[in-house]
């Protein structure tokens, strides 16, 4: 039996990747070197602009915005104010803020993405049924596995992580939409329909503000998710707090990546309380 | 003038569509098709036509597919076979545009749960069907705003449907169909969702607008009474067919089978309703300690000019008017025994509405409702008539 199994060859589905991944290294080298070029300028100034930004002022701000988005309490700004200001005083401050523009451009990325998709996939199921296996993949698929793609494509540094990053995060946003989609009451969709609506005045008129709290929902965990790539991302040359653990790690500096890892965790709730109390505030 | 025609209309839901309409031809239960063709029969071959002007309402029970019917009409629900014409149009054979111009201008929908939309106000729910069609802010909002003030609810304009009862959401629902102005009004289930009490006011209140609107409505209901209060002609629907057709007289008196005759006879409530189902809370003075000033105070608070009298064992000794207790006032007397009359009808609970009704046309004052002497209520003639008239809603329920 053993012998019938050997006698099978190897099916050379490592090889058949590879040459895929060297016919677009080799044909869209252009465009895969445009994107790495002008991204890396555009968030390189991202990044220069947040860091010129006095912290003092920068913490201030963070610090007004998250007492209003919570009604006017002082849980969240009083932690942000704590939070920031260690990470500050632990001269992590640079290294937050090109963790800040990573975040933030895979977020929005991944967003633009997501959204449109989750749209399509609501409104068909032949297209719920492809996107489905895909976004299972992609959730599945350990982050590092990214890494390999991305370093093809666009060499090292901060685009290859947000390339990953926007990889490994875009599920939630597309599975969340669809999903809230999909909830909205079957009679409201009626009720659109029964006076003649178009398909795209149902969409924005109805579905979408009746599914934004799902949507929201799908997109906290979008930018959790991107931030939990952070790490990763760095072992590709992505800057950031996420570098300064790799390094504590790579050297065994238990205290520095206790730090860093520390200001990677104030970060992430300082967001996620951000972002969720934004939905809260926006749901009627 | 016809408005609406119905021909032949099937809607089967599911798979192996062909044979599940071949099947249904052949007479097989509703059942037998889903076990042998995994089809669902939602509508079979319905065929009718409503008037300009008219409400015609379809009746049946759950499952029976009166849902689908009125949705075949706007194709919310797209039909497998047969035609439908509004004003001589084809409805089933519309292209999308086309659809959509006769569901902007020709007709309206009401929901059974209102279909309100929770993230605009009243405002903004009433006007949608007039902002879809492109219509400017400022004439939209008057015309919604108009519709408001019909319902007496502009005062709530700002207000998310979450707020308001469930009766108040309905009347929304109404106004943003209203406001549209079409010529048909689909209503489905509209007032199923309604206690008894705000149900008969919206029933009066659909009425009233139709004296004076003449809209082609088509009401959907479960309610035998509900359709026999509100509709011109009635469609009684079993499992997907329509099985009669007729005035609400029509179907009373010459019901088509046996299935349309036990619904008519839970309608005939009065030979089972009694005194007690009928009977209201009695406003009531002690004659043991009460006087007459204190007579009068309650007489006031209560808004009634008629008090029954009692003892402190509630025994019913009679009844006192405003006037004798205005007069004993004056006189200044302590207790109301000398105005006290006891001429007064008095029944046992169990006596039928029907024998009520002869009774309490002839009395001068409410029928006291008495067991063993003691004092359960009283009978006033508009609430016995309306318990006669209006539906057991739990009996209804309960089937």
């Amino acid at each position: 039996m053993n012998n019938l199994l050997d006698n099978i060859p190897a099916i050379p589905v490592g090889p058949w990747v590879e040459s895929v991944m060297d016919w677009l290294t080799s044909n869209f080298s252009m465009f895969f070197n445009l994107i790495q070029k002008n991204g890396k300028l555009l968030m390189n100034q991202v990044t220069d602009l947040l860091v010129s930004i006095p912290p003092i002022i920068l913490i201030l701000l963070i610090v007004i915005f998250a007492f209003f988005v919570t009604g006017k309490k002082f849980g969240l700004a009083t932690f942000s104010l704590i939070g920031l200001l260690f990470i500050y005083n632990q001269g992590l401050w640079t290294h937050l803020m090109e963790t800040t523009t990573l975040v933030l451009f895979s977020s929005i990325i991944s967003i633009i993405l997501g959204i449109p998709l989750g749209i399509l996939m609501s409104k068909s199921t032949v297209a719920e049924n492809v996107i489905k296996p895909i976004l299972d993949f992609m959730q599945t698929m350990p982050g590092f596995v990214y890494l390999i793609p991305a370093v093809a494509f666009f060499g090292i540094g901060i685009v290859p992580g947000v390339f990953a990053s926007v990889i490994f995060a875009l599920p939630p946003t597309v599975r969340m939409t669809n999903l809230g989609i999909r909830q909205v009451p079957k009679e409201l969709v009626e009720a659109a329909d029964s006076y003649g609506s178009t398909s795209k005045q149902k969409l924005f008129k109805v579905e979408i503000p009746l599914a934004k709290s799902t949507i929201m929902a799908g997109i906290n965990q979008t930018v959790m998710l991107s931030l939990s790539m952070v790490v990763t991302a760095s072992m590709i040359g992505a800057p950031g707090l996420g570098r300064e653990v790799l390094t504590a790690l790579q050297r065994t500096q238990v205290g520095n990546g206790f730090v860093a890892g520390l200001g990677l965790v104030i970060f992430a709730i300082v967001i996620d309380r951000l972002t969720q109390s934004f939905n809260k505030k926006k749901a009627v | 003038m016809e408005k609406i025609k119905v021909e032949h209309v099937s809607k089967v839901f599911g798979k192996h569509i062909p044979q599940a309409l071949e099947l249904v031809k052949q007479q097989k239960s509703k059942t037998d098709i889903l076990k042998e063709t995994g089809a669902t029969v939602g509508v079979y071959d319905a065929s009718f036509t409503v008037n300009e002007g008219e409400i015609f309402v379809i009746m049946g029970l759950s499952g029976s597919g009166k849902s689908t019917l009125i949705r075949l009409l706007n194709r919310l629900i797209e039909p497998t076979s047969g035609n439908i014409y509004i004003d001589g149009e084809n409805i089933s054979k519309m292209g999308k545009e086309s659809l959509r111009k006769v569901r902007r201008n020709k007709m309206s929908m009401v929901f059974q749960n209102f279909g309100l939309f929770p993230h605009r106000t009243l405002l903004q729910n009433t006007e949608y069907g007039l902002e879809i069609r492109g219509i400017s802010k400022e004439e939209r909002q008057a015309k919604a705003e108009q519709a408001l003030d019909n319902a007496g609810l502009l005062a709530y304009k700002d207000q998310y449907p979450s707020q308001l009862s469930g009766g108040m959401q309905q009347r929304v629902g109404l106004a943003r169909a209203l406001a549209n102005d079409p010529e048909i009004l689909l209503m489905d289930e509209a007032f199923s969702a309604l206690d008894p009490l705000i149900r008969k006011e919206m029933q009066d209140e659909l009425l009233d607008l139709q004296s004076t609107l003449k809209k082609t409505i088509l009401f959907i209901t479960h309610d035998l009474n509900e359709a026999l209060r509100i509709g011109d002609r009635i469609a009684i629907m079993k499992d997907g067919s329509i099985i009669q057709i007729g005035t609400g007289e029509e179907i009373l008196t010459n019901p088509a089978n046996d299935y349309v005759k036990t619904f008519v006879e839970d309608v005939d409530r009065s030979k089972v309703l009694t005194a007690e189902n009928a009977m209201v809370r009695p406003v009531s003075v002690n004659v043991d300690v009460d006087g007459p000033t204190v007579a009068l105070k309650r007489m006031r608070e209560e808004t009634v000019s008629l008090l029954m009298a009692v003892d402190k064992n509630r025994h019913l000794k009679g009844y006192i008017t405003a006037d004798d207790a205005r007069a004993a006032a004056k006189r200044q007397e302590q207790t109301v025994h000398s105005i006290v009359q006891s001429d007064m009808l008095t029944v046992p609970p169990d006596m039928l509405l029907q024998d009520i009704l002869g009774l309490i046309h002839n009395s001068p004052t409410p029928i006291a409702v008495v067991k063993d002497e003691r004092l359960l209520g009283v009978l006033i003639r508009g609430v016995v008539i309306e318990a006669l008239s209006t539906s057991d809603e739990e009996a209804i329920a309960n089937e």
